[in-house]
């Protein structure tokens, strides 16, 4: 970063409704395309969040500089009141140490299009890795929670397979018992069905709709799947260009979309489907 | 015509097998240094740091370019001048581990690098600290594509320890070398040493096919 401090961005955010996830001003480039310019996003804690838009308009960058996959240009994101890609030197916020990073990082998990289980363990050994390894869990209670999560997903039966003998649905699956498993604050899903044989979507979906009921999760969802997203969503955000061009609940943004490039979107989405 | 005498055969073959022992040694001990280094190596390469990927590389690069039989004379007779003085044996299993240490961080370069971008990230989104993801993640599916590689230099290594015999270390060649002038035959010691060579790598390759399947297998990968 080319910045060395950083200066109008608070330490820590606080107060009863300080969001869970807070983009503050986040420019991320590539040479010299700007992916994303100056984004202003704040999530709250248990809200659902999905990300419609166009390919190339930054969605999956989004989630992947929020789980530390990419590193960012300028701005700050903050976890849970505290910032994620900085921490506090002074009165001033320095770019992040490894450490700082890991700490804080350890509130988001992430599932992912291509599952990316590792296919050298079992359903279960996948799940309890991180419990053991990172959090320090004994193996005891660190399987009972993995089978407890795996029975969530309906995959009980199957956590001692590797993942090359299960289905795309059902790979899903487990990844989201892995991810759940190290009890994350943020969940993020990046386009976790496209992958899937149409008649396999349903099961994962049907996973989504029961952790946004029953944990109090905070995610951020990119999906192709506008009647999912509808459903399930606390609030849309329409990505154009690398920025949010429109956003509100699901049925503001559907029924009633106010700019032009929502419509155009939603209409050709219409149109596919 | 060819004199081959049976009698002479069965009077030498002890003192082979004897030597075939020390051969299977020089391999062992030269191949567990060159796995362990070349992962080194590899590793070495991938590191944030590019000082030491550059130096690294060139280290490699440096090894691979130059006779095994010269890095084995280096060792063992310019060693003395820096003070590194070496029994024949340590000199030659430091030259030949090192020299097949270079070959193989090749092999694991390109198992490593085979392994998806998307398990670094799966490990990163877990948390997994840099070393676990290594030893946990990425080196077992590194392994599988890399056996054929590393089967390979073990036969080549095993085919290479007659080199040792340069600085006096008593392998199957060195000791062939011997009987011959002591005795002014060489047909049946250098036969044998063939036969006995021959029946070292052939199973070594199998052995290595067969190993490579069951690991797959094991890991859940097939
Ligand atoms: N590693 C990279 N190097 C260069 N450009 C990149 C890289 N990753 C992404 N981009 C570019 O950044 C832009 C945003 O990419 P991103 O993957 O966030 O889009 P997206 O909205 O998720 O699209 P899609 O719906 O196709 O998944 C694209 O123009 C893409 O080409
Ligand atoms: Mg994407």
């Amino acid at each position: 970063m080319s910045e060395k401090h950083l200066s109008g961005f608070p330490l820590s955010l606080d107060g009863p409704d300080r969001p869970m996830v807070s983009f503050r001003k986040v420019t991320k480039s590539y040479g010299s395309l700007t992916v994303l310019d100056s984004l202003d996003l704040d999530v709250a804690e248990g809200e659902m969040v999905t990300i419609i838009g166009p390919s190339g308009s930054g969605k999956t960058t989004v989630l992947r500089m929020l789980m530390t996959l990419e590193s960012i240009n300028g701005g700050v994101i903050y976890v849970d009141g505290e910032p994620l890609t900085h921490m506090p030197k002074g009165d001033h916020l320095v770019p992040a140490n490894s450490r700082h990073v890991r700490q804080i990082r350890s509130k988001i998990g992430m599932c992912f299009q291509q599952f990316n289980l590792f296919p050298h363990m079992t359903a279960l050994e996948n799940c309890m890795e991180g419990p053991v390894h990172v959090l320090g869990m004994s193996k005891k209670d660190a399987r009972e929670r993995a089978e407890d999560l795996l029975a969530m997903v309906g995959m009980a039966d199957k956590r001692d397979q590797h993942p090359s003998r299960l289905s795309g649905g059902q790979q899903q699956r487990v990844a989201i018992a892995r991810a759940l498993a190290m009890r994350p604050k943020v969940m993020l899903f990046d386009e976790v069905t496209s992958a899937l044989d149409p008649e396999v979507i349903g099961e994962v979906t049907n996973v989504i709709r029961k952790l946004v009921s029953e944990y109090n999760l905070t995610m951020l969802m990119v999906t192709h799947q506008m009647g999912f997203a509808k459903d399930i969503s606390d609030r849309i955000c329409f990505f154009y260009g690398g920025k949010i061009e429109e956003q509100g609940s699901p049925d503001q943004l559907f029924s009633n979309p106010q700019k032009e490039r929502t419509q155009q979107f939603l209409s050709a989405v219409k149109e596919a489907m | 015509m060819l004199d081959w005498r049976w009698d002479f055969t069965f009077d030498i073959l002890p003192r082979l097998l004897v030597a075939t022992g020390n051969t299977l040694m020089a391999a062992g001990f030269g191949y567990a240094i060159a796995v362990v280094l070349g992962l080194v190596f590899a590793l070495a390469q991938r590191t944030p740091s590019r000082v030491l990927t550059v130096l690294v590389r060139e280290i490699v690069e440096f090894i691979r370019s130059t006779p095994l039989v010269l890095q084995i004379f280096f060792v063992f007779y310019v060693g003395p001048q820096f003070g590194l003085r070496l029994s024949p044996w340590t000199a030659g299993m430091i030259a030949i581990g090192l020299h097949y240490a270079a070959y193989l961080s090749e092999v694991y370069r390109g198992g490593l690098d085979s392994v998806p971008k998307g398990q670094w990230e799966a490990a990163t989104s877990l948390n997994l600290s840099t070393a676990r993801t290594y030893f946990r993640v990425i080196i077992p599916q590194a392994m599988p594509p890399s056996l054929a590689g590393m089967g390979n230099y073990l036969v080549g290594i095993l085919k290479d320890t007659p080199m040792l015999s340069v600085i006096g270390v008593a392998e199957l060649m060195h000791t062939a070398n011997a009987i011959g002038s002591e005795t002014y035959r060489f047909l049946e010691p250098y036969t044998l040493v063939g036969i006995i060579f021959l029946a070292l790598s052939l199973p070594t390759a199998a052995a290595i096919r067969i190993f490579e399947s069951w690991l797959r297998k094991k890991l859940g990968m097939i």
